[in-house]
């Protein structure tokens, strides 16, 4: 094999190397600047679409319908998923009012997306908790998960 | 370590297609290598190039696949980086090979076994893709990766399976399979720390006393993962092993660091280091060496033991220069370990500084990606998580390159994805699907729930009656 066949090939790979190192990059570059859905369309578009979504949801079989405290102040206090977004709080337009001292007046929410139901803290004062967990962000539950806000503990039931 | 920064009105794409498209580059790299390889030391293309090239191939497109379909938003970077390092390792090893069997040794099927170790890693990456669907189960097993970490660290030491292989017992041996546990241990180590500090983050950086320039936390904020982090510690030192020990300490550093927001961590880690590192110097021999053998190398090229392999690593990668020898046309058998720890050395004489420059910046995109990961995460166990391994990585690359190189005093550690060494490629395998893990959460849209309607409520909540 000739020393200049040689020198291709070791020219080639080094080609190939650097092509795919800066194809990385690029992918990497476009990750970080081309975002090409904007924060409109995220915002805006799919409401209608939702709405729609919304009417046509059948609860499906093994699918949560209600939501209980099964621990506190309240015990057996309920509220049907099918008026979702259930609000939890001390104040009169939550829809599981409870009368725990730990808990703030607007204090949390249970909502879904898709077929998933989630809990979202509403900047509460004592926060709230899934299992041991204090939440920071809307969480999934599912059915049984506890859910704790104050001294009461809810859970999604069927 | 906010939870809403900039970076979360940003909607991210799936971008399974552009990894696609990087992996079949990665794979160009990887059988590309192959070729050259066959073509440098035996001037034809490999007789088997169609079976191993399918063989990678079918691991890669396995792991694509994986991740397409239960990982689908995860960073579209990390695996075919990963795929191209490693597929680039093989081929090397494989040159290696080739000259070792020419010159008569027993041991030449290095790449075989690698290969084999490769495949055990990718079926380990997508069953871990697989079976953890949300990495925030994990953090329930805080304690209990600890302690199996610190378990797996303590193995070596059992009388029957414990080896003690070039002077360090890192070494299990089970069915006659060599197996180091301590590059599990470090995965878990992660595990366990990021568990637990993402509970006790506050206490840490705001409860305790401020003793001359720092912030002492309390005992029994610290305590437990000091004891988790001494006992590994002092296995590691027990085991001779130094590498591994500067490889947990700087992520034990790194961790503490990013969880507390304490930058006075770095100035006692860094003290505390300082202070290891002279004890080291003074007690034990080994280390004097490794700094003699840095600070003069040809002074000790004919010593016993001397630095006859760091200087062979130097004068291969000073030949090799900008654009190296060609695979095949180097004298890389010269260096021992040439296909493990030294394997950086093989490439800079065969490929020259171009190629170690594409493997640097290969590397350094991996832990851009692993921080990145960690800024757009939306839980602290997530973000501590990807710190934990991305600095796993940027740590051992750091130690091998640095030392192969002569900037550092030389500690055995091997290069991720690179060099010879099952344990660690099947532990870096996993580490990347759970950085895919990871990134697959970060990255997923934000649920959208339905807004709360602010319309209805304004007789509760509190309003301006009147300005002054």
């Amino acid at each position: 094999m000739s020393e200049l066949t040689l020198f291709l090939i070791r020219a080639a790979f080094l080609a190939i190397l650097w092509i795919f190192v800066l194809s990385a990059i690029s992918v990497i570059r476009s990750d970080m600047f081309g975002a090409r859905v904007p924060e409109t369309a995220r915002g805006a578009a799919p409401v209608p679409e939702r709405r729609k979504g919304k009417a046509a949801r059948k609860p499906r079989r093994g699918a949560p319908t209600h939501l209980v405290v099964v621990e506190g102040e309240n015990p057996g206090t309920r509220a049907e998923l099918a008026d979702a977004p259930l609000l939890i709080g001390r104040g009169s337009d939550a829809a599981i009012k409870l009368d725990d001292d730990y808990v703030s007046t607007r204090h949390a929410r249970v909502a879904a997306s898709g077929d998933e139901w989630f809990v979202e803290d509403l900047g509460s004062t004592n926060g709230t908790y899934v299992g041991p967990v204090r939440i920071t962000q809307p969480t999934t539950i599912g059915l049984g998960v506890q859910v704790r806000v104050g001294k009461t503990i809810l859970e999604l039931r069927k | 370590m906010s939870q809403t920064g900039p970076l979360m009105g940003f909607v991210h794409r799936r971008r399974r297609g552009a990894e696609l498209f990087l992996l079949v580059l990665a794979l160009a790299v990887g059988i590309g290598a192959y070729a050259a390889v066959g073509l440098g030391v035996e001037g034809a293309v490999p007789a088997d190039m169609v079976g191993y090239g399918g063989w990678l191939t079918g691991l890669i497109i396995a792991a694509h696949i994986t991740v397409r379909v239960v990982a689908p938003y995860a960073d579209p970077v990390l695996l075919p980086l990963v795929a191209a390092l490693n597929g680039l390792g093989l081929a090397v090893i494989h040159r290696l090979d080739l000259t070792y069997e020419a010159m008569g040794q027993d041991q030449h099927t290095f790449a075989r076994q690698q290969l084999i170790w490769m495949t055990l890693g990718v079926v380990l990456f997508v069953t871990t893709l697989l079976l953890l669907r949300d990495h925030r189960v994990l953090q329930r097993l805080t304690y209990t990766a600890g302690l199996a970490g610190i378990l797996l660290l303590v193995l070596p030491f059992l009388p029957v399976i414990g080896r003690n292989i070039n002077g360090a017992r890192i070494w299990i041996n089970l069915a006659g399979f060599s197996f180091q546990p301590g590059e599990v241990a470090k995965v878990l180590l992660v595990i366990a720390f990021s568990g637990y500090l993402v509970l006790h983050r506050d206490a840490l950086a705001l409860a305790g006393r401020r003793v001359v320039f720092i912030d002492l936390p309390r005992g029994r904020d610290l305590g437990p993962i000091l004891a988790m982090f001494g006992v590994s510690m002092m296995i590691l030192v027990l085991q001779n092993d130094l590498g591994s020990s500067l490889l947990f300490f700087g992520l034990f550093l790194a961790m503490l660091y990013v969880a507390t927001e304490r930058p006075g961590w770095l100035v006692v880690g860094g003290l505390m280091f300082g202070a290891g590192a002279l004890a080291a110097y003074t007690f034990v021999g080994n280390v004097q060496n490794r700094f003699n053998f840095w600070l003069h190398p040809l002074d000790y090229y004919d010593a016993s033991p001397g630095s006859y392999q760091l200087v062979e690593a130097l004068f291969g990668q000073g030949w090799g220069g900008l654009i190296g020898r060609g695979l095949g046309n180097g004298f890389p058998e010269r260096v021992p370990f040439a296909y493990s720890d030294f394997i950086i050395s093989t490439i800079g004489e065969e490929l020259g500084l171009t190629a170690v420059m594409a493997i640097i910046v290969c590397y350094g995109l991996i832990v851009e990606r692993a921080l990145r990961i960690a800024l757009i995460s939306r839980d602290g166990f997530g973000k501590l998580m990807a710190v934990g391994l991305g600095s796993i990585v940027a740590l051992q690359v750091f130690v091998v390159i640095g030392g192969v190189t002569g900037l550092i005093p030389l500690t055995g550690l091997t290069t991720p994805f690179l060099s010879y060494g099952g344990s660690s490629l099947v532990a870096n395998w996993v580490i990347i699907a759970l950085l895919l893990r990871i990134s697959d959460q970060a990255r997923r849209p934000a649920p959208r729930l339905e807004p709360a309607d602010d319309t209805s409520d304004d007789s509760e909540s509190t309003q301006v009656v009147k300005l002054r």
